[in-house]
């Protein structure tokens, strides 16, 4: 950031999370069912000390976007001091609803003092203003100040509230005056309220109450451009109290014009907003010449809207029951079982949907998508995280499978009905490649937001990719991998899609993917867009923004230039990192000192294998960090449990795994299948170890070596700095008296070892019968965590007892996770041996698919995907690290100690070749 | 303009390393604690390592030379919880005064003797310390009941003007509200600053900061990858609730290593209109508690910050010793700061 950052003084309030008022935000709502004046049940709530259900309405506000929640407790029977302390603080321990900023509202400054002691957030006072006087006025501006607090200031002074244009304007000039010069509150924490009034009351000097709001807003904007406008809207239409179609449309139309001339926020049940467009034109145009006081001489605009009003009050909508969801219409109750994840009601209340309904799709294209636009919206709020989401998604897909039989049925009865496709996005992890949680997510997440979803599964070769593409016409195309070998396929893919010009823009994800590697690698293949996507959570915004022609070519634009430079960067950055030659980083090795070493013998040699291992056992070893974060939920477990934000989510999650653990044992749906072996091994050239398989059958394993330069003392490390270095290796190598390998002469030992879990596709199958993506995927991810506990449960076995090297070892499951123990056990194409062809021999001296019961593909993913393999290092010294980038010189000998042609292994080693 | 703001413009500042784990390398007893005006205390004392300031002044003085000469610009008093509040755990509170003076005198007396020691080194600052407190406002210590609090934000301002009459009277150069975890304490403090500048308007002018009074330096600590701090705030939100204290610097500290606290401080040379500050631990605790991130490393992190323009005031905070702030110093000389950004009205 070599430039000077620019910051904007734009108005910033914060909950737990910010929320900062830029010139292109929308209209802010300010949530207004919290306040004992306006609502009487939350008043009702208040008086017989029932916080709880108190809290559910602001949690409802927010839940219904309310960005700010306005809080008042300005009531004759009550203690405003305490109600206010009471409340807040009680909101501060929910973080549905303390993510937002509050406004603290009273017309007593005592309580609003009370209230902004309880909030670490950036407040809204509401309100100030200069009605007692300028020194009361500062006095009070000098403690919101001091605690931080935004302020709405009133258009009012010692003679009154200002109604014209011309007495709002100037108040709201002078407090602009006091507060910015003689407080020191800054232009953007102020708010004007420039008093809405009613109209069309039928005194004449009420009628162009609105003309003097509008035109006020404007000028003050027009001589204080940082400030703030809000207004309580439901002021203006008082007259028309218990006609509420007239009052929404009434306040449509006069936020229409009020936003335009500069209102920025209000008060105002945002659920109850009409949409200024599809207000009923007739309707509309008498609301406007009221607001805006035109054909109004002799109040003729506002009898006409009075006569209009009966026409309509008789057709009104009926106030919804205050009762559990329910009772709610058939359309609620599917929003909230959508929103909630509940699929206890789900067939019968799609059911009634559908009966109510001229035709089944309308189901889903009506309540259904609604509910899930509810969601999608939450969800790119960050008011929902990823497991509800999913279990919202679950939800969706049975509604959808009680509908589907209907909808076929329909289309047989009228195949001449054609639908409006939704844009389809086809997923696919790419060839070679095992690996599909995160696909998977983001397939949910996608289908949530309203889009069709072609999952093509994983190992899927690029014509098969581009070729479905084609013929479902596919909006774009989404690649996953977990592997690196599977970077080299996207490219591959991307180069394809140029190749037959296909229109389609690409998405990039997955864990070993980067938007550096996508920026420098994929992106210049392909013309028409490629882009990283971080996680499940960005793939919504992005693909939304590829689908809007409007947006899409602006949004490229900026991809495009971010990637250039990110590529630039790379290219500038690569020259500044300095290489050993690769003689001289040989030279550097660890410098272990093997004086005296004396290998400790494994309890036997050769290959050892452990079928139906006990999954009980296993579970001990599990780390749960990782199990999160493929849910996307970020933190240490157990603290995560915790976590004021998260901890909700989390642990309900912890909880369904477990019992889904419980279940795998008890059902035996997994089966846990492992291999461990031990050899004697010589090493016969720096970087070559010989591994004595049998009397007769050796096997040489081929390291990479550190070329970067290193700080003065720190080694140029390779795995075969861990073994003992043999002082006559070229004898040695003509040696094959295996019976007794020693320490002095260069003898060691080395191991390896593979475990999978089995039995994973029935259940899965059952899953997705079941449209149930959260237990599917809970599933797999389970999957992948027994694979990796058992890996450190065998490891463990081995230290101990198995080589037994140190045989005393204690260490607690926190401890192996932070790998303290003694050796390593790192895999071929991991950082510490990044060439993913070591594991042939690996599996070759396991005993290969037979014996491991693991299958390799071409590109050397393991299958079953929960899989784990390595190598085991014993050496006290031996550590994990990443061997970085090498040279030239460093692959072409390589290329000659692996006998492989050297095309075949640039491919493999790209991603370690400059 | 203050002298410290002018260096600013000029250079990276450097702070001090930690102050405990420099006691620790002591091995204190209960007896040093306690010296000999408490030493017929009626609790332990030991651990009370504001208390070392009255009992053993020369060791804190001592640690502060260390920092001196490794090359920090500005040292923090040894006052993290010289509060009524805090002090009460030893039943201390009516010391909280006396310990913000007394360590102010130490951290004084060291400066002076350094400079004696090497004439001609540049100026040297000293920033009041101020910790989070053990009690904290935004949570509740009882998880049956959400709506409790264990102390009042009056309660927490009146602990916090006590500590900054001592910290101004002794005579620090600024105030640093420190390691934050609670949001809603920190506005206590920056509440109690204005309100005792407001008071005593006299004893705010040689600051030369208006009547702001002494300049006020804040350091957030976020608790884990989560990116937000113990009370739940993003690092943005945290940053929009303290703004109004007008800061010379905001910034982070503790908790976590500088590898874990550079996407943050990243986030924060972009959001703030002041200037940045950062002091990460040593790394992230080994499994024996202990930190174990060498000198060079730490330095290493921060030179990139640095480099990046992410920073104006470096240092480090648990596990950082004298090598670790000698390594940070030669790393970030000469390295431009980070300029100030440009505010846009709009």
């Amino acid at each position: 950031m070599s430039e000077i950052t620019k910051i904007h003084a734009y108005l910033s309030l914060s909950g737990l999370e910010p929320l900062v008022v830029r010139p292109e935000s929308n209209f802010i709502n300010v949530g207004e069912r919290t306040n004992v004046t306006g609502s009487k049940k939350f008043a009702r709530l208040i008086r017989d000390n029932k916080y709880e259900e108190a809290l559910s309405v602001a949690r409802q506000q927010v839940e219904n976007g309310a960005q700010v929640i306005d809080i008042n407790m300005d009531d004759a029977l009550l203690d405003g001091v305490q109600a206010m302390t009471t409340f807040i603080n009680l909101v501060q321990s929910e973080p549905d609803i303390a993510k937002v900023p509050v406004m603290i509202d009273s017309s007593k400054f005592e309580i609003i003092r009370a209230g902004l002691k309880c909030v670490q957030g950036k407040c809204i006072v509401n309100s100030i203003s200069m009605k007692e006087g300028e020194e009361k006025f500062i006095e009070q501006a000098v403690i919101c100040k001091s605690f931080g607090a935004a302020v709405v200031v009133m258009a009012f002074d010692e003679q009154g509230q200002a109604d014209t244009q011309e007495r709002k304007v100037e108040i709201c000039h002078r407090a602009y005056k006091i507060l910015t010069e003689k407080v020191g509150i800054l232009p953007q924490d102020i708010i004007f309220d420039p008093n809405i009034f009613a109209i069309a009351t039928g005194l004449e000097e009420h009628n162009n109450y609105g003309v003097d709001f509008i035109e006020a807003v404007k000028e003050i904007k027009q001589r204080m451009p940082a400030v703030s406008i809000s207004g309580g809207v439901s002021n203006l239409s008082f007259s028309f109290r218990g006609n509420e179609p007239v009052r929404e449309a009434m306040h449509a139309v006069f936020l229409y014009y009020a936003i335009k001339a500069g209102m920025n926020m209000g008060i105002v049940n945002a659920g109850q907003l009409a949409v200024y467009d599809e207000i009923e034109p007739q309707l509309r145009q008498l609301c406007e010449d009221v607001i805006l006081n035109r054909n109004n001489e002799n109040n003729e605009a506002t009898e006409k809207l009075l006569a209009f009003a009966e026409t309509v009050k008789a057709s009104g909508k009926t106030e919804k029951k205050d009762l559990a969801w329910r009772s709610t219409s058939v359309e609620e109750r599917l929003k909230h079982a959508l929103v909630n994840g509940i699929t206890d009601y789900i067939d019968g209340d799609t059911e009634e949907a559908r009966l109510k309904y001229p035709r089944p799709l309308e189901v889903i294209e009506g309540p259904l998508m609604a509910g899930m636009d509810v969601v999608g919206d939450l969800f790119g709020a960050g008011k929902m995280f990823l497991p509800q989401v999913v279990k919202s998604a679950r939800v969706m897909k049975k509604s959808v499978a009680w509908l589907t039989p209907f909808i076929e049925e329909e289309k047989l009865a009228n195949p001449d009905i054609d639908e409006e496709a939704a844009p389809t996005i086809l997923l696919a992890t790419v060839k070679g490649d095992v690996h599909d949680i995160g696909k998977n997510i983001v397939g949910v997440v996608l289908a949530c937001n309203g889009y069709k979803i072609i999952d093509l599964g994983v190992m899927v070769p690029t014509d098969k990719i581009l070729d479905t593409a084609e013929k479902e016409k596919a909006d774009i195309i989404g690649l996953s991998g977990l592997i690196t070998p599977s970077l080299d396929e996207m490219v591959n893919v991307a180069h394809e899609m140029q190749r037959r010009n296909m229109p389609q823009p690409l998405l990039i994800g997955g864990a070993t993917t980067s938007r550096m590697h996508t920026a420098v690698k994929i992106a210049p293949q392909f013309d028409k867009g490629v882009v990283h996507v971080l996680d499940a959570s960005r793939s919504v915004t992005v693909a939304g923004s590829l689908l809007n022609p409007e947006q899409k070519p602006q949004f490229l634009e900026n991809i495009k230039a971010e990637y250039t430079k990110l590529a630039a960067d790379f290219a500038s950055k690569k020259k500044v990192k300095e290489f050993l030659s690769f003689e001289n980083a040989q030279q550097n090795k660890a410098a272990i000192d093997w004086t005296g070493f004396e290998p400790v013998q494994p309890s036997f040699t050769g290959v050892r294998t452990f079928e139906n291992y006990d999954l009980s056992e296993i579970r001990k070893y599990i780390d749960w960090q990782p199990f999160f974060i493929s849910w996307e939920l970020h933190g240490k477990f157990p603290q995560i449990l915790e976590d004021p934000v998260i901890g909700k989510e989390a642990t309900k999650l912890y909880h369904d795994a477990n019992k889904m653990l419980d279940q795998i044992i008890a059902e035996k749906w997994l089966t846990a299948q492992g291999t461990a072996g031990f050899w004697p091994v010589h090493k016969t050239a720096g970087d070559t170890v010989l591994v004595h398989k049998s009397e007769t059958e050796t096997i040489p394993l081929q390291f990479l070596r550190q070329q970067i330069k290193k700080a003065a003392g720190q080694p140029n490390l390779s795995l075969a700095d861990f073994i003992c270095p043999s002082p006559r290796s070229s004898e040695i190598a003509a040696d094959n008296n295996l019976s007794t390998p020693s320490g002095g002469q260069g003898g060691d030992f080395m191991g390896a070892f593979s475990v999978t879990i089995h039995g994973i596709e029935p259940h899965l199958e059952r899953f997705i019968a079941q449209n149930d993506d959260y237990n599917k995927i809970n599933l797999q991810a389970l999957s992948d965590r027994f694979a990796e506990a058992f890996a450190e449960l065998l490891h463990e076995k081995v230290r101990k007892e198995l080589w037994g090297y140190v045989k005393e070892e204690t260490l607690s499951n926190e401890e192996l996770i932070q790998e303290k123990y003694q050796g390593i056990r790192p895999a071929p194409g991991y950082p510490a041996c990044p060439d993913h062809t070591e594991k042939y021999k690996l599996f070759q001296l396991l005993g290969g698919e037979a014996q491991t019961g693991i299958h390799l593909t071409e590109a050397l993913a393991m299958y079953p995907a929960s899989s784990v393999c390595g190598w085991y290092f014993s050496h006290p010294e031996s550590k994990y690290f990443g061997v970085g980038k090498i040279q030239e010189d460093q692959f072409l000998d390589y290329v000659q100690r692996k006998e492989m042609p050297e095309d075949d292994l640039r491919r493999w080693l790209r991603p370690v070749l400059e | 303009m203050s002298k410290i703001k002018k260096l600013l413009q000029q250079r990276i500042l450097v702070l001090d390393g930690a102050m405990g784990t420099m006691i620790q390398r002591h091995k204190l007893t209960e007896a040093d604690y306690r010296g000999e005006r408490f030493k017929d205390w009626h609790t332990d004392v030991k651990g009370n390592n504001d208390l070392l300031s009255i009992t053993r002044p020369d060791i804190i003085k001592g640690i502060h030379k260390e920092y001196l000469a490794a090359g920090s610009d500005i040292i923090e008093t040894n006052t993290f919880s010289s509060t009524s509040i805090a002090q009460a755990d030893y039943d201390m509170q009516s010391l909280a005064y006396e310990l913000n003076v007394a360590s102010v005198k130490c951290a004084r007396e060291a400066i002076e003797a350094f400079v004696a020691e090497n004439p001609g080194t540049g100026p040297k600052f000293i920033a009041g310390a101020i910790g989070p407190l053990n009690k904290t406002l935004s949570l509740s210590p009882d998880v049956n009941n959400p709506g409790y609090r264990a102390v009042t934000f009056d309660d927490v301002v009146n602990a916090y003007i006590e500590q900054i009459r001592g910290l101004v009277d002794g005579g620090v150069d600024v105030l640093l509200i420190e390691t934050i975890f609670d949001t809603l304490n920190a506005k206590a403090a920056i509440f109690a600053a204005k309100q005792f500048f407001r008071d005593y308007p006299e004893k705010g002018e040689r600051f030369g900061n208006g009547s702001d009074g002494a300049p006020v330096m804040i350091s957030g600590t976020i608790t884990d990858a989560s990116g937000r701090t113990l009370s739940g705030q993003t690092l943005e939100a945290f940053y929009i609730s303290v703004a109004h204290a007008s800061p010379l610097s905001v910034g982070l500290n503790c908790a976590l290593g500088a590898k874990e606290m550079r996407p943050h401080v990243s986030e924060l040379a972009h959001l703030a209109g002041c200037y940045v500050s950062a002091y990460p631990n040593a790394g992230l605790p080994n499994a024996m508690g202990e930190y174990d991130e060498l000198p060079e490393q730490t330095a290493g992190f921060l030179e990139d910050w640095a480099k990046e323009g992410y920073v104006n005031i470096v240092g480090g905070c648990c596990g950082t010793t004298p090598e670790h702030i000698a390594a940070i110093a030669k790393a970030v000389n000469g390295v431009t700061p980070r300029a100030l950004p440009v505010v846009e009205y709009s």
